[in-house]
């Protein structure tokens, strides 16, 4: 089975539609579908509705969706770093569901598992349990969190072979194996495809079936955070 | 009233970290804890956004954009170094694997409740992995500023920002030294240098136990 599609623009072809649901992958700028985003920023599709943990930031990842308007909602955990996202919010423009970190992760590792709500502590007590189920277990008290089930998703992994399986790299796994499962259909971004039988089968991350569309390209990795120390005397 | 400055603060965190375990660090001060081990301290820290074992900061032209921490900066590898996926990470905060969170706050109470996330109408940032980490891991340490630059209180009787934990905080270390959070108030463990229990008292609004 060849998963390979010559552009992300054909990658996407027929999948995207207004309003629809998307689980992105990515954290901050580290492992993020960028060529996916550009694509869809080019197709205009508007109205949309996106899980991912942070909304890139202004001019890039996420971020260029939000310049162009073509987000009606985020589901994010953290939005700093980015001028026009609180803008956009704080002004009403955008709408912002709040979800603590690892609840969003587990919400689309459960949607991605056929489970439809999973009982969590986190958030207990704050405005995140505010209209959510509680239940005690065991004496503690947790609140229900559904799983997420989007239209698509879009990942970025380091390697894939022709059949989808996918290889991450280092902290850039971080949200794309959850986001990925989330999806009725994932479309991934690599930095190369390797060929059949040339990735261990002990070493894939994310096995094939959840992947259904496969792009390889140039990465722009940028870094937002660029921290280094002095080079100690030897 | 001198106190403690930032470094002196994250070296004071520095001191809570128990041999043998795995612990996870927040951004800003509690980044700096990583600079003050102590000697024949071993621990493990976590990133959330997927690692085990984070190293230092890179020696300039050796950073990598596929790896950083929570705060977004170009991290390290070490030998014992594990990387995963966000939903295995929280699954391990979720599931009590952690030992000990040290985390930044902008408002601490009595109670243990703590608010670190948002100012309505001002500040949006966003809570990132702070809810799951106080709902999680064995212990919550707080390092903060203990007044705000208007000189009020930031250690009260309730907090008044959205909260990121009710009853979570188990210990408060500021410029002034060392609360813990105990039954019916807070319990000074510590004064910093050259503060007076009196200055500690004078700029806690929360309830400080006899």
């Amino acid at each position: 089975m060849n998963k390979e599609y010559a552009s992300a623009a054909a990658a996407l072809e027929g999948l995207l539609f207004d309003g629809m649901t998307i689980a992105s992958g990515g954290f901050g700028l580290c492992g993020i579908p960028e060529l996916l985003i550009a694509a869809i920023k080019e197709a205009g599709t508007r109205d949309l509705v996106i899980a991912s943990n942070n909304a890139g930031v202004d001019g890039f990842g996420l971020g260029v969706l939000l310049a162009t308007r073509q987000v009606k909602k985020m589901i994010s955990s953290y939005v700093g770093e980015n001028a026009e996202f609180m803008r956009q919010y704080l002004s009403g423009e955008l709408e912002l569901e709040f979800n603590p970190q690892g609840t969003l992760a587990e919400r689309l590792r459960a949607g991605g598992a056929g489970i439809p709500g999973f009982y969590t502590k986190t958030g207990v007590g704050t405005v995140i349990a505010e209209g959510k189920e509680h239940k005690d277990f065991n004496g503690q008290t947790y609140i229900l969190e559904r799983g997420i089930v989007a239209d698509l998703s879009i990942v970025k992994a380091w390697k894939a072979d022709p059949s989808g399986n996918l290889v991450f790299r280092k902290t850039a796994r971080n949200f794309n194996p959850p986001a990925a499962t989330a999806g009725k259909v994932c479309g991934a971004e690599v930095e190369e495809i390797v060929p059949l039988g040339s990735l261990d089968p002990d070493t894939i991350h994310l096995p094939g079936i959840y992947v259904h569309r496969l792009i390889q390209g140039q990465h722009e990795k940028r870094i937002e955070n660029r921290t280094v120390r002095k080079k100690e005397a030897v | 009233m001198a106190g403690w400055d930032r470094n002196q603060i994250a070296a004071r965190a520095a001191q809570e970290l128990q041999d043998g375990t795995y612990v996870n660090l927040g951004i800003g001060i509690p980044t700096l804890v990583s600079n003050y081990i102590p000697q024949g301290v071993s621990v493990t820290l976590q990133s959330e956004n997927g690692m085990l074992g984070m190293g230092p900061f890179p020696i300039e032209g050796e950073e990598d954009p596929d790896l950083i921490n929570a705060g977004k900066q170009t991290i390290t590898e070490l030998p014992q170094t594990a990387y995963f996926d966000s939903a295995q990470s929280f699954a391990m905060i979720r599931g009590g694997k952690i030992a000990m969170a040290i985390l930044g706050a902008m408002e601490v109470s009595e109670t243990g409740d703590l608010a670190n996330w948002m100012i309505p109408g001002k500040l949006v940032k966003g809570m990132g992995g702070a809810m799951d980490l106080v709902a999680g891991v064995g212990r919550v340490v707080v390092v903060m500023d203990h007044t705000s630059k208007h000189g009020e209180s930031k250690v009260l009787k309730a907090c008044t920002l959205p909260l990121t934990g009710k009853a979570v905080v188990n210990r408060i270390i500021t410029n002034l030294g060392v609360l813990d959070v105990v039954e019916g108030g807070l319990k000074i463990v510590e004064l910093a240098d050259g503060v007076s229990e009196a200055d500690l008292r004078a700029a806690t609004e929360a309830t400080v136990l006899g």
